[in-house]
């Protein structure tokens, strides 16, 4: 099994550069005219999970921009999926750690 | 180093993307039956797709010494529409006796609704009759955890199952452990932006340990990589993997899933 070492010297660049394009994105969107939307909404709401001492960081976040109802749907309005659901911000579940 | 490839939807790429799969030690491929990107205006329009897979991709795939194997349904992006599902439903049973297809795939949720729901159970029941494992797509994105527990709940409901003959598609790091835990089989699929990165595939190997588990790349029409799996493989020995476990997972792990099936043979 590799070191934290072995993975920082093998990923942490890779790590460093998405952290720096999702800060970008971040900037880009408050740059730009309009209102943003619930999508970005439920973003910035994950984002302090990826701070909080817990070791399943990504289940939380996939958790937190997930539809957490229950029941099927009467109908679907249109194929696609867009990443948030609506009122995503009552779907974070901060780790009490 | 060789390879299955347990879920590629070939009749969206080219023949030069064979040649890449051959080169790259795929053995076999398995072709699930999907959405084409549009909605098809008959079932006559699937009619003439299942003859692709069945008849057309198999020699398109043998040409680079692959077999080529596919499942058949109608998928739940179409599903929504129950007369229109049931109607090439009925032309699912004469495909069967096709000697590649293995079973009953890729059905599942789209959007989570009561009529995906229905037909997905209608395609669960026509595996049962027909003793045929099942291949089933998970939701995408923020459809995904509700779309799983939908399905699991509803599979659940089938006494007579057997649960190793299920593999449940598709899962990231919300979805594995329930599926695993109820006796299935859970499909990692290495696929840009929406569903695993390569890095994270391995996380969940590391986590859940290999048992009952694949990858898949799942290429199509989108943007997507033909050789996520073989690329998956080489970012497993840098992270020091040995290459027994990566034989496991790329090749052994898939043909004991598949081979359940009498038609899958390499």
């Amino acid at each position: 099994m590799p070191s934290k070492q072995d993975l920082l010297d093998l990923q942490f660049i890779e790590a460093r550069h998405k952290l720096l394009d999702l800060a970008a994105f971040l900037d880009r969107i408050d740059r730009h005219p309009g209102p943003d939307d619930y999508r970005f909404a439920a973003m910035k709401s994950a984002l302090p999970i990826l701070l909080e001492s817990r070791p399943d960081r990504a289940k939380a976040i996939l958790e937190a921009l997930s539809d957490q109802s229950a029941e099927p749907i009467p109908q679907a309005t249109f194929q696609g999926a867009f990443g948030a659901p609506q009122h995503s911000k009552s779907n974070i579940q901060h780790s009490k750690s | 180093m060789r390879y299955i490839e347990p879920h590629a939807h070939m009749v969206s790429r080219t023949t030069d993307d064979y040649e890449k799969l051959a080169l790259a030690g795929c053995e076999a491929l398995c072709e699930p039956a999907f959405w084409a990107g549009f909605d098809r205006s008959s079932a006559n329009g699937f009619h003439d797709y299942f003859r692709q897979l069945t008849e057309y991709e198999p020699k398109r795939a043998a040409k680079f010494g692959i077999a080529h194997f596919s499942w058949l349904c109608i998928n739940p992006k179409e599903a929504d529409d129950p007369g229109f599902a049931r109607e090439v439903m009925s032309l699912i049973p004469q495909f069967l006796k096709c000697p590649t297809v293995l079973g009953i795939g890729e059905i599942g949720l789209n959007k989570n609704t009561r009529n995906e729901l229905a037909i997905f159970e209608e395609h669960v029941q026509l595996a049962l009759d027909h003793n045929l494992p099942i291949l089933i797509h998970t939701p995408h994105l923020e459809d995904k955890l509700k779309g799983t527990r939908l399905i699991l709940d509803s599979l659940a409901n089938f006494s007579k199952l057997d649960r190793a003959k299920v593999i449940i598609d598709h899962v990231e790091e919300h979805t594995v452990a329930p599926v695993l835990e109820s006796g299935y089989w859970a499909g990692m699929t290495l696929y840009p932006h929406s569903k695993c990165s390569l890095d994270r595939a391995i996380d969940i190997l590391e986590i859940h340990g290999p048992e009952r588990l694949w990858m898949n790349s799942a290429c199509d029409w989108g943007v997507s990589d033909p050789l996520a799996v073989p690329k998956c493989a080489l970012q497993m020995k840098a992270r020091q993997h040995a290459a027994d476990a990566i034989e496991r997972i790329l090749y052994r792990n898939p043909l004991a899933f598949l081979r359940q099936s009498p038609r899958f043979t390499l």
